[in-house]
């Protein structure tokens, strides 16, 4: 009983290619079925209305036109106007800037835990993990309170003159930190763990044996290993800290604007979904951009990671 | 690399000291992996530490890369006292056994790893990685990444990594446990021969036995977390002085011994297989104290002869009870009395055996090759 050509033996079984196909089908269908549903044909609305214009009763109109794209990039009415590049701008130093506060803080917590004994391990992570059982929404009016003028924390910096006596921690921008590092932290301290955890300590003392010192054994030789964790933790950050607003607005004081709460604003009071839909598709690709400038900046290995 | 010194001659073993060891020991929870442990290596020696698992070789080559600190003792490395010396400051480099090659890295960018560190200006750089390359033969595959190649190109590539940074001492930690039998043993004469082109302080640690003696100029044989002998390969080998020494390296044909009296310069002692004569030079003297010991002899030192043949002295009639035939050599299994002695004989001839399963024959120990152990 040879196969033939064109055939596959899996498990002493002939898998004929139609065979093979109604099988993957059976297995992979209902996943892909939800993906079309729900992600592809909302996203590929979402472009076409992106495309259209706001009639005067808010309803979604022809012609199509540029019109959306143009103003998001700043070509409005009244000429040049930075408003919603400078949104978009902000929202991507907040990202970039959480992102980076938030690896910072992850890579001593990561290696803290691994090097736990086995049995604290999982405590550890869980520990890390708890804050999620609590909504995002109360974990930020949390800090509200433990912020506010009277709080002992900010009595404590008014003690050390960080800021004026009888002064608040909130609302501001050390505020907004606090709160996108407590939202986005595991999300990159559980793949670098992942990372760390796998790490292959000889490569350490081999960089050592052969004259690096730390800070050189890590960059030559633990970075390289654990850049896999590193890559996922970052894009696991970045993309979605791209588009939230609810902490800047709830611990900066709702004064600024960022690409998430403009867009929602279309999609709500403002009721232009056709502009809001420019502005989700812009977000988009800015954040595609970025991950691909990062893929080129990390080289091959990483690119292969994003894929 | 640096010049061949006296390329071809056997370096001495006897030049001023490259690594001291003194009274180190070395705890962990538990467990002592090192127990007092001294001992000195010489400027261009192949020393080897050989051992069991868990007999705290890999432990003390540890301690002299760096890589681990002793609970007490000192180590010296070229004279200098290695306490405060960091592992990336010490003069010495080591090959790895899971060879830790960086994956991410070129075999070319491997091996450069040292002088980079070093800060090597370019041109200089390049022309050792070259050479470095050359000596091992890896300069194909100065493009390759470690997972694209096989495992003795892996140790190669190792081996050069740590060569290029000139080391007073190279550390190789079983740098050939990973390889088949046949790989390893074309590498351990290649290593050998390259130690002494080089000339290079080597200390090498090992479980196989044979390695160590192929390799070797000197062998500490360790148990336990002790240096159990140390020696000249081939005085290990033929003298071994505990009867773990005798076993652990070869086999050995342990016999135990009553003295029944002095002779000259001979020694009567009573065994299981009956009287035999040893020479008092071996440990006689000693042995003639304590009236009773243990006494070891090498498989192949032992002579099976018909039993027709009155040749020989220390003859001891035996029968043979089992018959190994592994191509160069037959094992034979004798029994003598209460006694069961394996003796292995060379088929020189037509290969077939010379005696047959329950022939009786006698088994001779010659005086010179019996060993009086301390144990």
């Amino acid at each position: 009983m040879a196969a033939r050509i064109g055939e596959e033996v899996r498990f002493g079984e002939r898998l004929t290619r139609a065979r093979e196909l109604a099988r993957s089908a059976f297995t992979s269908g209902p996943g892909i079925l939800w993906v079309v549903v729900f992600l592809i044909t909302p996203l590929l609305a979402v472009g076409v209305i992106s495309f259209l214009t706001r009639g005067p009763l808010a309803e979604i109109t022809g012609p199509a036109t540029l019109e959306n794209y143009k103003r998001l990039l700043g070509f409005g009415l009244l000429g040049f106007d930075p408003l919603y590049p400078l949104i978009i701008l902000r929202s991507l130093v907040l990202a970039a800037a959480t992102t980076v506060v938030c690896i910072v803080a992850a890579f001593p917590i990561a290696f803290f835990i691994a090097a736990l004994p086995d049995r604290f391990k999982n405590l550890a992570l869980t520990l890390v993990i708890i804050p999620f059982w609590t909504n995002l929404l109360i974990r930020t009016y949390a800090w509200q309170i433990l912020f506010a003028a009277e709080s002992p924390l900010a009595r404590g910096a008014a003690a050390l003159h960080l800021i004026p006596n009888g002064g608040a921690l909130y609302p501001g921008t050390f505020a907004v930190y606090v709160g996108m590092l407590c939202a986005f932290l595991p999300f990159l301290v559980l793949p670098l763990y992942t990372a760390v955890e796998k790490l292959d300590w000889s490569i350490a003392e081999a960089a050592a044996d052969l004259g690096a010192d730390g800070p050189r054994v890590f960059r030559h030789a633990v970075l390289p290993q654990v850049a896999p964790g590193l890559a996922a933790g970052i894009i696991l950050v970045f993309v979605p800290a791209t588009g939230t607003f609810v902490i800047s607005d709830l611990l900066g004081g709702a004064k600024t604007v960022l690409l998430g709460n403009a867009i929602q604003q279309q999609f709500g009071p403002s009721r232009d979904w056709p502009f809001g839909s420019a502005g989700a598709f812009v977000g988009m690709a800015v954040v595609l951009a970025g991950l691909w400038l990062y893929a080129r900046v990390a080289g091959e290995r990483g690119a292969q990671e994003l894929l | 690399m640096t010049e061949p010194r006296g390329a071809g001659v056997r370096p001495e073993a006897s030049g001023p000291p490259a690594v001291e060891v003194e009274s180190v020991c070395r705890r962990f929870e538990g467990h002592t992996a090192l127990d007092r442990v001294s001992l000195t290596v010489r400027e261009g020696e192949f020393f080897s530490m050989l051992g069991p698992s868990g007999c705290g070789k890999t432990t003390l080559l540890r301690i002299l890369a760096g890589l681990d600190l002793p609970d007490e003792g000192t180590v010296r490395i070229g004279g200098v006292d290695a306490r405060e010396i960091p592992a990336h400051r010490r003069p010495v480099n080591t090959v790895f056994q899971s060879y830790a090659l960086f994956p991410h890295l070129t075999v070319r960018d491997n091996v450069a790893f040292g002088l980079r560190m070093k800060k090597v200006p370019p041109p200089e750089l390049a022309e050792r990685v070259a050479r470095a390359m050359d000596l091992v033969q890896i300069t194909a595959l100065g493009d390759r990444k470690p997972a694209q190649i096989s495992g003795g190109q892996k140790q190669r590539v190792a081996l050069a990594r740590a060569l290029i940074n000139e080391p007073q001492v190279l550390l190789l930690d079983e740098p050939l446990g990973a390889l088949d039998l046949k790989l390893r043993k074309e590498l351990q004469v290649e290593l050998a021969a390259l130690q002494k082109r080089l000339g290079m302080t080597f200390v090498y640690v090992t479980h196989d036995q044979e390695e160590a003696l192929v390799m070797s100029d000197r062998i500490a044989v360790m148990r336990a977390g002790r240096i159990e002998q140390l020696d000249e390969a081939r005085r290990l080998y033929e003298r071994p002085r505990t009867r773990f020494v005798g076993q652990f390296l070869g086999s050995c044909n342990l016999l135990d011994a009553a003295v029944r009296e002095r002779r000259g310069a001979d020694l009567l002692v009573e065994t299981g297989a009956g009287p035999l004569r040893l020479l008092t030079e071996a440990g006689g003297g000693e042995a003639e104290r304590r009236g009773a010991f243990c006494v070891a002899i090498r498989p192949e030192k032992i002579r099976v002869r018909s039993a027709a043949e009155s040749a020989g002295e220390n003859r001891v009639p035996a029968r043979v009870a089992q018959l190994i035939y592994i191509g160069s050599e037959t094992h034979y299994v004798l029994t003598a009395g209460p006694l069961t002695l394996t003796a292995y004989a060379l088929n020189a001839g037509s290969g077939a055996p010379a005696f047959g399963i329950g022939e009786g024959v006698v088994a001779e120990l010659p005086a010179a090759s019996l060993v009086v152990l301390e144990d």
